[in-house]
């Protein structure tokens, strides 16, 4: 069997290189075209008509008038006279039109009468939610009670995080054509090769039958796997259309209230622990909500699994509110904040620095992992200026800004999902990689490039990288982190394979056998012999008129040793309080992450930075804001639903824990794990600055300062 | 076209204390300092549009866009962003928000970086409007393009025209900018979800380089 | 969007006379765009008065400013005239910290600009009330409304312009069919009778021309915004602050609050107890002190009470180059 194996760290040329994104000027010059951006000929547009209540059943609705509006070529009804909407911007009718803005004077014209029915979209006290919350079942290990019993110290607490949206700047939508062949499919997409089938189980059409393509994508996050109800519609508007294409995008409004959130958490909870800092008992009650299906629980304690004595309780809350995606590390953010502020709040009791508190807490991480933290929070701290800057709770001198430090931490999965691939070689010495998978602007083009570039010892520019069409071997979506490991190992077995075949007819030709021959430097040579060579162009056109294809495939279950799963990081962020304002001020955020093996650091790097950022919009920005009274969703803009900018975001300094013990693990997926710890960080900080923890993210002035004030008339 | 106007507007009222900009604000239709000049035809249509109210149907109308005059028809509710993305096939600026908030759809006008979702098309009349396309120049990218990637101050990229365009504006006017902090400050009018300001703001500073070596040069 | 015709007259008498009650202004759009989209305005007819010369420009008048109803937030923030003298307004301007929208928006826009009260902006109304007439805000999400509620008015003023002109005693001067008329910047604002009212004393078919600033020599004066991001957001409460300066000693302060109130809120109190005193950092804390008299605020907003007191004692050490 071939060696499928990554070469060495020592002697890698393209892998670890800090290339610059194989798609960039496409994009930086506008070129670049989104599914969202294509203008067809004979282009339909599309327009949902949603609705304005939380909850409500249609008594009647009449669409007459929206199909004599002029422009108007279809109109298509989704919830029907006597059935109920859940949740605000719930899909109800649709309307195709020459312009969009006669598809918006028909969604316009269209009468619906209303019968509005009690709803419930708010979730923050538990006490207040009537029947809407599910128990989960109590989980209780060893013996919580008698831990409490025995505590030296106990601390509590309660903190809170909201539902948040993805807001991909792309919004959810697509392209559709009805043609009697078959579907012609242009969505905005991370599942290109899933996301046909699934449009065709909704049409009741052959999967075969729906061609999908997409090179870029705007921003997915872990929304946009499935075809949705609008792609159903765009697709039944155009056929109803006479086949004319249909353009079907979100606005706004309609993006931030149903095309996906991340669930809310809120949680009581109790530690019991040893003087020293050795947490000795864990008690949560939690709960949750993202829409209709409530929220299921954040993985507590996080990280510290092992904790021998612990009881969890945990509610769904149902609410009248969009349906949850997955939202980059479903639960994890969540988990981490949760945790790491209790934990953070113990250390403050004890009066201890809380990385010791964390360190002598590994022993209850998973074995695998510790020496990762241990090494991580040494090499944090470093970059942080921990030990001048970190002081011990509120002790943060007597002027207006108060600054402090926090810490949180992050653990993920991201192994590598089921990827195939296709590599060819061309008698002119031409190579492609062909995959049904996509780049979310992660770098999956280039960092694919430089695997095959590796295996063919060829400059990375050499390799022409094909995604983002079902005709392609199929790759699953992506989400979970799992692309760069799939792809990678699904693109270096197809290479060697293929580069195998090359060997076998230029190995007569050196004198050789193919198993003594090696690519490197555009060559084709015997190994340790520079002598007896080819160029990589000779060697090819030695194939005659027959190009070489080879097929390659990560298989999940067998991996080959090229990817696995398992990782760390930590994070520590460095605030500066106004206490006269409640206004939270970054000055730095520090990053240390490990994901194996590292294609390419600066892309890797890239992924961590965005994370971090989105980290501080989580912590002291972005909620979702619902009105108990009209079950609305109050925000759903980019002015109220916040979002950080360019200057809201301090210095953010990153570091990828490159070394050998990782490197040699394989590839691990990046995408997710760098989200988590940053919003228990900063709320950690915010804590340790301002000498009082606030209880509820994101750390907005009104709750600083009603957080201080607590504290002064405590 | 426009700065013919300039001229002859500031000869009409030579110390008016009005702004040179609010003269460009009323480039494109007859006032007294016009009333001999040749009218050109966006101009006649524009002047027309003054005299009666055009719409609510679909009105024909001229724009200038990245130097070139471009005859569309579209209703006066169309907005410049739509008007270029679904007509022109310009569709490097992007609809985010659609409410002047995000910057997505940035384009410069008249020498000043705007929202394009929040102009109406009819409105832009007259006006010189520079969209993205307009920064590769016989197939070269802009310096600021080139520093965005370079500091790989993007990943979907969904919002990086909008802001090549903001740092594109900003520049213009002021060229040196030395600081991060500054840079970031320049841009508080655009927005990015992936999260990719660290390299924007380094950009920046890399373009405004690149861009006085070249004038230099 | 609902569909309207567009005018683009040259002359305010033109523009008058294309203006009905369902026609609307339009200047830089920013607000009354986004508002048509919402189908929360609904005009017939657009009247673009940006072709209108007359409206635009920023020039002395007098020992004092004009400005053009059309001039923009970026004509104001970099004008030589506005930074030296009305660093206020300069201050005010800047604080709308994108470019864009600095670029669109104009000084007359930003003063009959709409509330950004969410429950209007959902369509709830002026007075943001449910079909029954419950007052939404009050038994709902409040966070960024009034705590000077005046009525069953709880939207905040939008205007960042309003205070600072306020402050420095600006006038307004109006056209409309039966000839011109001026008023104070703070008459522009009334507190709307019904929930489909209008919150502004301009009629539908006025123009505002252009804002008249009085002489600012001798008068120390500065904004300061509470803001929650850097990037382009909203202010959580304003103070702006024009000091008459006798030697060392304030002759006549003014100091007026933005974003606390349905209209700007003078700070009368506040500004008596500067009277007759020097500046001092105590002076200026006991201002903001003052300032929150008689406020009222609600659930979730009790928080602006101490931003209004830091607003106030900031812009009063701002004006005043008192160093913290
Ligand atoms: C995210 C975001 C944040 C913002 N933050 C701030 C802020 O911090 N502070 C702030 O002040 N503003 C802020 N703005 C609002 C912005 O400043 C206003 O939209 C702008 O000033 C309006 O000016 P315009 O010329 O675009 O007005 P338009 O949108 O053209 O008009 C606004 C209204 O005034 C009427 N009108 C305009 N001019 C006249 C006139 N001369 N005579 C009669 N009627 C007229 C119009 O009919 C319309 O009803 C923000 C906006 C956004 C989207
Ligand atoms: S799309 Fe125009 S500002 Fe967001
Ligand atoms: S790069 Fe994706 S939104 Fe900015």
């Amino acid at each position: 069997m071939p060696n499928y194996s990554w070469p060495p760290m020592t002697t890698r040329k393209a892998i670890g290189q800090r290339l610059t994104r194989h798609d960039g000027i496409e994009k930086a010059s506008g070129r670049a075209k989104y599914n969202s951006d294509l203008n067809k000929q004979d282009l339909l547009y599309g327009v949902l008509l949603t609705s304005p209540y939380a909850h409500a059943r249609i008594r009647s609705i009449d669409t007459s008038a929206a199909e004599r509006v002029p422009g108007v070529t279809a109109v298509t009804v989704i919830v029907k006279a006597g059935e109920e909407v859940n949740w605000q911007s719930q899909e109800i009718a649709a309307v195709a039109a020459t312009s969009e803005q006669a598809a918006r004077d028909g969604v316009r014209a269209i009468k619906i009468d209303f019968e509005v029915l009690p709803h419930v979209v708010r979730e923050e006290d538990l006490s207040k939610v009537g029947n809407r919350a599910t128990p989960a079942g109590e989980q209780v290990t060893g013996d919580p009670e008698k831990a409490f019993k025995e505590a030296e110290v106990s601390a509590e607490g309660q903190y809170g995080i909201p539902v948040l949206t993805h807001c991909c700047l792309e919004p959810h939508g697509q392209i559709v054509q009805w043609t009697p062949s078959g579907v012609n499919y242009w969505p905005s997409t991370q599942n290109v090769s899933g996301i046909g089938p699934d449009l065709a189980k909704n049409l009741e059409i052959p999967a075969t039958q729906v061609k999908v393509h997409q090179d870029h994508i705007g921003g997915g996050f872990g929304s946009k796997f499935a075809s949705d109800r609008w792609g159903l519609e765009a697709a039944r508007l155009s056929k109803a259309s006479g086949g004319r294409p249909v353009k079907l995008f979100l606005d706004r409004a309609t993006e931030l209230n149903i095309a996906g959130n991340r669930p809310s958490a809120f949680a009581k909870i109790k530690m019991a622990a040893k003087r020293d800092g050795t947490i000795t008992g864990w008690e949560s009650t939690s709960w949750a909500t993202g829409g209709m299906s409530g929220g299921g629980m954040p993985p507590l304690p996080y990280v510290f699994t092992n904790i021998p004595n612990k009881r969890l309780n945990h509610s769904a809350v149902k609410t009248n509110g969009g349906p949850l995606r997955a939202w980059r590390a479903p639960n994890h953010p969540q988990a981490s904040f949760l945790t790491c502020a209790a934990v953070e709040d113990l250390a403050a009791k004890l009066g201890m620095d809380p990385i010791e508190v964390f360190l002598k807490n590994l022993q209850w991480a998973p074995e695998a992992r510790r020496e990762s933290y241990a090494h991580q929070f040494k090499k944090a701290a470093e970059m942080a200026e921990w030990s001048k800057r970190w002081h011990r709770r509120g002790d943060s001198g007597s002027g207006n800004i108060k600054r402090g430090l926090g810490v949180g931490i992050c653990t993920w999965g991201g192994a590598g999902h089921l990827s195939n691939c296709r590599a060819t070689i061309h008698p002119d010495g031409s190579v492609q990689i062909e995959l049904g998978s996509q780049d979310l602007g992660t770098g999956t083009r280039t960092i694919i490039a430089q695997v095959a570039a590796e295996t063919y010892g060829l400059p990375v520019e050499a390799v022409k990288v094909s995604l983002g069409d079902n005709a392609f071997p199929a790759s699953n979506a992506s989400g979970g982190s799992t692309t760069v490991g799939g792809v990678c190992s699904s693109t270096r077995i197809a290479t060697v394979n293929a580069l195998e075949k090359l060997f076998e007819q230029v190995a007569t030709g050196l004198n050789t056998t193919p198993d003594k021959l090696e690519a490197v430097g555009g060559k084709i040579q015997v190994k340790g012999d520079a002598a007896k060579s080819l160029t990589w162009a000779a060697a090819c056109k030695k194939l005659g008129t027959q190009s070489i294809t080879e097929m390659g495939q990560n298989d999940p279950k067998n991996p080959k040793g090229l990817n696995t799963q398992g990782v760390a990081g930590v994070q520590i962020a460095d605030v500066s309080v106004d206490v006269e304002t409640g206004v939270v001020k970054m000055n730095r955020m520090v990053a240390v992450q490990d994901c194996g093996l590292v294609v390419n650091p600066r892309l890797a790097e890239s992924q961590v930075l965005g994370a971090c950022i989105m980290s501080i919009c989580g912590a002291l920005m972005e909620e979702r804001i619902m009105d108990a009274r009209t079950g609305r969703v109050l925000n759903p803009d980019m002015e109220f639903y916040k979002l950080a900018g360019a200057a809201d975001i301090g210095e953010i300094l990153v570091h990828m824990d490159i070394r050998e013990e990782n490197d040699k693990r394989g590839i691990i997926g990046l995408g997710e794990p760098p989200t988590v710890g940053g919003i228990a960080a900063i709320a950690n900080a915010v804590a340790n600055a301002i000498g009082v923890r606030v209880p509820m993210v994101p750390l907005t002035p009104d709750r600083v300062l009603m957080a201080l004030e607590e504290k002064r008339s405590a | 076209m426009s700065k013919h106007h300039d001229e002859l507007d500031e000869k009409a009222h030579p110390n008016s204390g009005f702004s040179r900009r609010g003269f460009l604000r009323g480039v494109g239709v007859t006032s007294g300092a016009l009333g001999g000049a040749i009218l050109t035809e966006e101009e006649a249509e524009a002047a027309q549009s003054a005299a009666t109210p055009s719409g609510p149907a679909a009105v024909p109308i001229t724009l200038t866009v990245n130097g070139k005059p471009q005859k569309l028809t579209v209703e006066p509710r169309v907005t410049l962003l739509d008007a270029c993305r679904t007509q022109l096939d310009l569709t490097g600026a992007k609809r985010v928000c659609d409410r002047g908030t995000c910057g997505a759809c940035t384009m410069i006008m008249n020498g000043k970086v705007v929202y394009s979702c929040t102009v109406l098309a009819i409105d832009a009349q007259g006006k010189q409007i520079s969209t993205i396309e307009s920064l590769t120049v016989a197939g070269k990218a802009h310096p600021v393009s080139q520093a965005f990637v370079k500091n790989d101050a993007q990943q979907c990229g969904y919002c990086t025209p909008g802001f090549v365009m903001a740092t594109k504006g900003y520049l213009d006017r002021n060229p040196a900018p030395t600081t991060e902090e500054q840079a970031g400050k320049a841009l508080g009018g655009n927005l990015c979800r992936c999260g990719t300001y660290v390299g924007v703001r380094k950009a920046v500073i890399e373009a405004a380089k690149a861009m006085k070596g070249a004038k230099n040069a | 969007m609902q569909a309207f015709e567009y005018a683009n007259p040259t002359t305010v008498k033109d523009a008058i006379a294309l203006l009905s009650d369902d026609a609307a202004v339009l200047a830089g759009g920013t607000d009354l765009i986004s508002m048509m989209k919402e189908y929360l305005a609904t005009p017939k007819r657009l009247v673009n008065i940006k072709s209108i010369k007359e409206l635009g420009g920023i020039a002395k008048a007098g020992g004092g400013l004009r400005i053009g109803a059309t001039a923009t937030f970026d004509e104001l923030a970099t004008s030589t005239l506005v930074r030296t003298e009305y660093p206020s307004l300069q201050q005010a301007a800047l604080g709308v910290t994108s470019p864009q929208i600095r670029n669109m928006g104009t000084v007359g826009g930003d003063l009959l600009q709409r509330p950004r009260c969410w429950y209007f902006r959902n369509g709830f109304g002026i007075l943001g009330k449910d079909k029954d007439g419950t007052s939404l805000a009050p038994i709902g999400e409040n966070r960024y409304h009034a705590i000077f509620p005046k009525g069953d008015a709880y939207y905040v003023n939008p205007s960042s312009l309003a205070p600072a002109l306020i402050a420095l005693g600006a006038k307004a001067k109006i056209a409309g069919p039966n000839g011109n008329r001026e008023v104070g910047i703070d008459e522009l604002y009334v507190i709307p009778g019904t929930n489909s009212g209008r919150e502004l004393s301009l009629q539908p078919n006025e123009i505002l021309t252009e804002i008249v600033v009085p002489a600012a020599r001798g008068t120390k004066n500065a904004t300061y915004e509470v803001r929650h991001k850097e990037a382009l957001d909203w202010p959580l409460a304003t103070a702006s602050v024009a000091l008459q300066m006798k030697g060392t000693s304030i002759a006549k302060a003014s100091i007026v609050l933005g974003h606390v109130g349905p209209t700007p809120v003078m700070a009368a109190a506040a500004a008596n107890a500067l009277t007759g005193k020097t500046l001092s950092a105590d002076l200026a804390t006991e201002a903001g002190r003052l300032a929150v008299e008689g406020a009222n605020p609600m659930s979730g907003n009790t928080y602006k009470l101490q931003l209004v007191r830091t607003a106030v004692k900031r812009a009063i050490m701002q004006a005043g180059g008192i160093k913290a």
